[in-house]
């Protein structure tokens, strides 16, 4: 059997799709969450470096690193959908991208959170005006900003293309977030932040690491399609379709 | 177990950090929850009122 891919387009399919879906992620992101914890807890040694060791709290890396990168990971995803939206006009694929935004604004703020709980004692101070940290705020903002333009205008397909231009538009922060760090030439971003590299890293807190991440990306899934399930039903209210599969899912 | 809890002194912001964590999806749950009954209490209303007008 072929099926022609715009088939899930259409949200009366993708609504069923993402409800058979949801519990795998779901189990997905537990299991994987709790063995990549328990992994960083316990398979991993309590002080790491030389004269000026990071001590227990560098255990913060893991909910740290994982939210971080689903911040951004989530950011290229929602301007994707949105730019999928844009130049095929489906209603689903802008659906999708309000549906991943709060999600991922949670893991920004996440970052920035886990992020002051380890500066703290690690650096000495919650906050400082470091480019990671500047940038991973306007992040942030970028986040709030489109959700708050989408609630803002009450015609659903207008706020759906002019978030989308936002979010578009705010795509230049991903990459300014990334090489705040690894840029080409240390002396002209000096930072506070440390340098993230794959290489020099103890084995077992690479694997928490990518783990926890792993599961916070399953978990991002799981909720998306919760998300967007509810909004297909808000949009899709008055069609024979919607009434249907009520009936089925037995909602009086 | 309490060595592990006490995280060499460093309690408060190791658990700070996975408390928030567990908050904000805790959160986050609820909400999509909420919002998914709402939807669904909407919809059975409209279904509702679509039967009494085919009986009227």
């Amino acid at each position: 059997m072929k099926r022609h891919w715009f088939h899930f387009s259409a949200p009366s399919t993708f609504y069923s799709l993402a409800g058979r879906m949801t519990p795998w992620f779901l189990a997905l992101a537990v299991i994987t969450g709790l063995i990549s914890l328990y992994w960083g807890f316990f398979e991993t040694p309590d002080r790491l470096g030389g004269s000026n060791p990071q001590k227990e709290y560098y255990r913060i890396i893991f909910v740290h690193v994982g939210s971080a990168w689903m911040s951004m990971w989530l950011y290229v995803v929602v301007a994707g959908w949105s730019a999928l939206g844009l130049v095929f006009n489906t209603r689903l694929s802008y659906m999708m991208a309000v549906s991943v935004a709060p999600t991922g604004a949670i893991f920004t703020f996440l970052a920035l959170f886990t992020g002051a709980f380890w500066g703290k004692p690690s650096w000495g101070t919650w906050w400082d005006w470091d480019p990671r940290l500047t940038s991973e705020l306007v992040l942030f903002f970028l986040y709030v900003g489109y959700l708050a333009l989408h609630s803002a205008i009450d015609d659903a397909r207008r706020a759906d293309r002019a978030a989308a231009l936002l979010a578009i538009v705010g795509l230049v922060m991903v990459p300014v977030i990334f090489w705040s760090i690894n840029c080409p030439d240390p002396n002209q971003c000096a930072a506070l932040h440390q340098r993230s590299s794959m290489s020099d890293i103890d084995g077992n807190i690479l694997f928490g690491m990518l783990g926890l991440t792993f599961a916070f990306w399953m978990y991002s899934f799981a909720t998306s399609f919760m998300r967007v399930r509810s909004i297909i039903l808000e949009r899709e209210a008055d069609t024979t379709w919607v009434a249907e599969q009520l009936q089925k899912e037995g909602v009086r | 177990m309490m060595e592990f809890l006490a995280q060499g002194g460093f309690a408060f912001y190791v658990w700070s950090c996975y408390g928030m964590a567990v908050l904000l999806i805790a959160a986050e749950f609820i909400a999509l929850r909420k919002r998914r009954r709402t939807i669904l209490a909407r919809l059975g209303r409209l279904n509702r009122m679509r039967d009494a007008e085919e009986q009227a």
